[in-house]
């Protein structure tokens, strides 16, 4: 039986986008749908590499030693992708989990894109498996019905009589049997099916069972390469001062004290600062330490946060566009029985991925070769190849293993890509291999954060307790504007601002949600989850707020509001009901529901919070629904829960990027707090069983925690939460 | 000017700034790139490493500070509880980017070699000074208690 993946739960929003010009004049036409993939092709074989007998297709060789190896076009920075992917292919191909390893593939948009992201390379908007699943499916088996009718040939009996397990054809009427790799010379030979019957769900051995990461034992005893360890010969290391202000540039100079550093190779000056290239970390460090560099900052972001967000306050109250509108909210709440309003506030919040940025770079005068944990293959070889003054195809990618990005890695400028380019060009462009690495500090004042935003949020209630009106107005910057991903904006809504807020799903008559979008010397970006970051918290919160009000509790409030969306009920349910969401908690301890879709995931999970003598909470236990459809991994989807989870935390708890006079005031983890182990809630994850087509898990967990946590402290203090983080109110 | 040391059990002597912090001259000088740079400040415990059984942070520690001393790195880790610590990482699918497990690894080591049985508090005083961005918490805290049992057996 054929398994075909059912058409998208609503329109996607394919767009086709056009570089703005502002990101190094890079002219990529992109065709990105940003919720997820629907669309299917194949891609061509690859060469066989030396010593490969078998190829059939870009994403699988086997070995005559019986090896199989899969060429993973996404990056792996800890989502669990290389194991995922492996997870699909291995199973249409009934190979042996023992044998599989998994290849970083080249950059190569032509075999290698995205299908979410239509023609480029990379991962992002927890798309891998989304866009994999049917590729992938599909290229396994196809190579398994090679392989059988290499079998049937060599051993000239019918293809119907041959059955396959974990690797090994068998021959049961002559009872012959042959190990994958004994195959591949005569599989090699045969045509590649046109089509291929995928196997039936319940016959999946691999795909819903465990299929252990292919990474852990390397990430377990120091031997997973990272781009910090890539040791060439010959090679230096480059640390650059950037400005000290957003939008700052290099007045003048003086490199003597730090070309005198020993060690010390070459000091060059660079678009985005001044570089100083060394034999080695140290002495790299030592120089930049030393150089004296007098900065213009003229046309520099001169402002406090603080300030910012007043500017955003007042803004919320002036007109803005429209992201949703149904019925009249306005009139709605004006006329309803009980009014409710709110603000919430959210800070710029750094990735701070636990290794800094980095890449090695070997440019000359015809190539570039670049080393990196590579999220955006397609637009950094744009990118370095603008840089270098090369055509794209002449630059390659070594993708290796990144360590965390939380979307960082994927910028449209590709930040630190073109940094390092710049640094060899400046160098001279020999060929001499130099690894561009940043310091923690670096990372934490290298802007690209997740961009500052205040909601304003009302709602009227009826006097049964219903909503009959809601008014969301969101201000903040827009994280697609004046990058290749500027077509993500439509009629000026950019969708990354309003997703979470402008599908809310709860059943509402009147419904207005607004975006007024903002412009300032800060760089932002996507942060894990992007939109629903914040959107989520506002609207979870505030519909918490509303049930309140009603007098009703929050699941019981949610779940009569979401009949038209019965995923996003069925995980509520099953959050509360492993909860023990109506059981009654001791004095002092409370607990919070919320519940999110985002990336065409769905997730709901209850906190329970302790709140202590000096009014400290903890939060105790995070209890954990998930719908990501076809559970593919279900140990990775609870990894990736409980991950979010704990990412989520930190950032709600302690996260924020401030600004001083345009200085941020933050440089390293005891600045900018993130969670640590005493702090993390015991998770349980509970995954809802679906054959619906795969959705991602990497992002998704993070939504609905800030919210539910928030709902917890309401429960436990009757405090509600309406500044991030919370230690700026004192809660944390 | 040169540095004499036990680097995973072999007398090593490097030739390096003795102000060097530990952590570079055991991957640029000596060549193991199992231990990680995370904050350069103590902060974030990627760069733990042993100095005579202790768990350490490599990037705070000049290198003249080792001279005659025995260091380990991820690179050189023995005996029961460290093996029986990879183990449970790996059957418990501790790592995601795993950037950071060098240096858990190191720390749940140390502890395990000073502390047998560990409480849940025993393990949060000592892995506190270790971050995980992918927050694999929950599983660093239920492989330290398997590879806690493991090693009673």
């Amino acid at each position: 039986m054929t398994t075909q993946p059912k058409a998208a739960s609503r329109s996607t929003r394919r767009e086709f986008l056009k570089s703005a010009g502002s990101v190094g004049a890079v002219a990529l036409t992109i065709g990105f749908e940003w919720a997820g993939a629907t669309r299917r092709t194949f891609a061509g074989p690859i060469a066989p590499s030396a010593g490969a007998a078998f190829a059939p297709n870009a994403f699988l060789r086997i070995g005559s030693d019986d090896s199989v190896t899969v060429i993973a076009k996404h990056v792996e920075m800890g989502q669990g992708a290389y194991t995922g992917i492996a997870t699909v292919l291995a199973e249409e191909l009934d190979a042996d989990w023992t044998q599989v390893r998994v290849e970083s593939a080249p950059a190569d948009a032509a075999r290698y894109a995205n299908l979410a992201f239509g023609k480029i390379q990379g991962t992002g908007g927890s798309s891998a498996m989304a866009n994999s699943w049917m590729q992938l499916r599909e290229a396994g088996g196809k190579a398994r019905v090679m392989l059988l009718t290499a079998a049937a040939k060599q051993w000239k009996v019918p293809l119907a009589e041959l059955t396959v397990e974990q690797g090994t054809v068998y021959h049961a009427g002559s009872k012959r049997q042959a190990k994958f790799g004994a195959l591949v010379a005569t599989a090699a030979t045969l045509p590649v099916p046109e089509a291929v019957i995928l196997k039936d769900p319940k016959d999946f051995k691999l795909i819903g069972h465990h299929a252990p990461r292919v990474d852990a034992s390397a990430k377990s005893d120091g031997t997973a390469q990272f781009t910090l360890d890539v040791m060439l010969p010959g090679m230096l290391v480059a640390l650059l001062k950037r400005p000290p202000l957003f939008g700052a540039t290099v007045k003048s100079f003086d490199a003597t004290a730090a070309g005198a550093v020993p060690g010390v190779v070459k000091v060059v000056q660079v678009p985005r600062g001044v570089a100083v290239v060394a034999k080695g970390f140290w002495a790299a460090k030592q120089g930049r330490d030393a150089l004296q560099i007098e900065w213009d900052d003229s046309k520099a972001e001169k402002r406090s946060s603080s300030a910012i967000m007043e500017e955003y306050r007042r803004l919320a109250d002036q007109p803005a566009l429209s992201a949703r509108k149904e019925g009249d909210a306005a009139k709605a709440i004006q006329s309803a029985a009980r009014k409710l309003s709110a603000s919430y506030e959210f800070p710029y919040l750094a990735h701070a991925p636990m290794e800094p940025l980095d890449a090695v770079v070997k440019l000359s005068a015809n190539s570039c070769e670049i080393w990196a944990g590579d999220q955006f293959q397609t637009i950094d070889q744009a990118n370095a190849a603008h840089t270098a003054g090369l055509e794209p195809q002449q630059v390659s990618i070594h993708t290796l293993y990144a360590g965390g990005s939380f979307g960082r890695r994927a910028n449209p400028g590709s930040d630190y890509i073109v940094e390092a380019v710049s640094i060899a060009k400046a160098f001279g462009a020999d060929g001499t291999p130099i690894k561009l690495q940043w310091t923690r500090e670096d990372d934490i004042h290298g802007g690209l954060y997740r961009p500052m935003y205040f909601h304003k949020l009302e709602a009227g209630l009826n006097a049964g307790g219903e909503i009959t009106g809601w008014r969301h107005v969101i201000v903040g910057q827009s994280i697609v504007a004046d990058t290749a991903f500027a077509g993500l904006i439509k009629d000026g809504i950019d969708a990354t601002s309003v997703e979470g807020a402008a599908n809310i799903a709860y059943a509402i008559p009147n419904i207005a949600v607004d975006l007024s979008t903002t412009k300032t010397g800060v760089p932002v970006l996507w942060w894990r989850v992007v939109g629903s970051s914040h959107t989520a918290f506002a609207v979870e919160t505030f519909i918490d707020e509303a049930a309140h009000a009603a007098g009703q509790d929050g699941f019981t409030f949610r779940r009569k509001l979401l009949d038209r969306h019965p995923r996003m009920k069925a995980v509520l349910e099953l959050a509360a009901d492993k909860a023990g969401w109506s059981t009654p908690l001791p004095p002092g301890k409370g607990r919070g529901i919320a519940v999110a879709e985002a990336f065409k995931s769905f997730v709901a999970q209850v906190a329970e919070v302790s709140v202590g003598k000096d009014g400290q909470i903890k939060v105790d236990r995070v209890v954990c629904a998930v719908d990501c459809g076809t559970p593919i991994n279900p140990d990775i989807i609870a990894a990736q829960m409980e991950g979010g989870i704990g990412f989520g935390l930190g950032a709600v708890l302690y996260g924020a990027i401030t600004l001083k006079d345009g200085r941020i005031e933050q440089d390293n983890f005891n600045g900018y707090r993130v969670l640590r182990m005493n702090e993390m809630p015991k998770v349980e994850v509970h995954i809802v069983p679906s054959t619906e087509p795969p959705t991602g898990v990497g992002e998704p967990g993070v939504a609905p925690l800030g919210p539910a946590v928030a709902n917890a402290i309401f429960a436990a203090t009757g405090k509600r939460i309406h500044v991030l983080p919370f230690s700026s109110a004192g809660a944390a | 000017m040169s540095t004499s040391f036990s680097l995973n059990g072999k007398s090593t002597t490097l030739d390096a700034d003795p102000n060097m912090p530990l952590l570079w001259a055991v991957r640029e000088v000596a060549g193991l790139t199992g231990t990680k740079f995370g904050c350069g400040m103590a902060l974030c415990g990627a760069c733990t490493v042993h100095l005579d059984g202790k768990a350490i942070r490599s990037c705070v520690t000049p290198l003249s500070t080792v001279a005659g001393r025995k260091v380990t790195t991820i690179e050189g880790l023995a005996g029961k509880p460290a093996k029986a610590v990879q183990a449970a990482w790996v059957k418990l699918q501790v790592p995601q980017c795993g950037y950071c497990q060098s240096g858990q690894i190191m720390s749940a080591t140390a502890l395990l070699e000073s502390n047998s049985a560990p409480t849940d508090a025993d393990i949060d005083s000592a892995m506190s000074g270790n971050i995980c961005r992918c927050a694999t918490y929950s599983r660093i805290r239920a492989a330290i208690h398997a590879a806690a049992d493991a090693v009673k057996v």
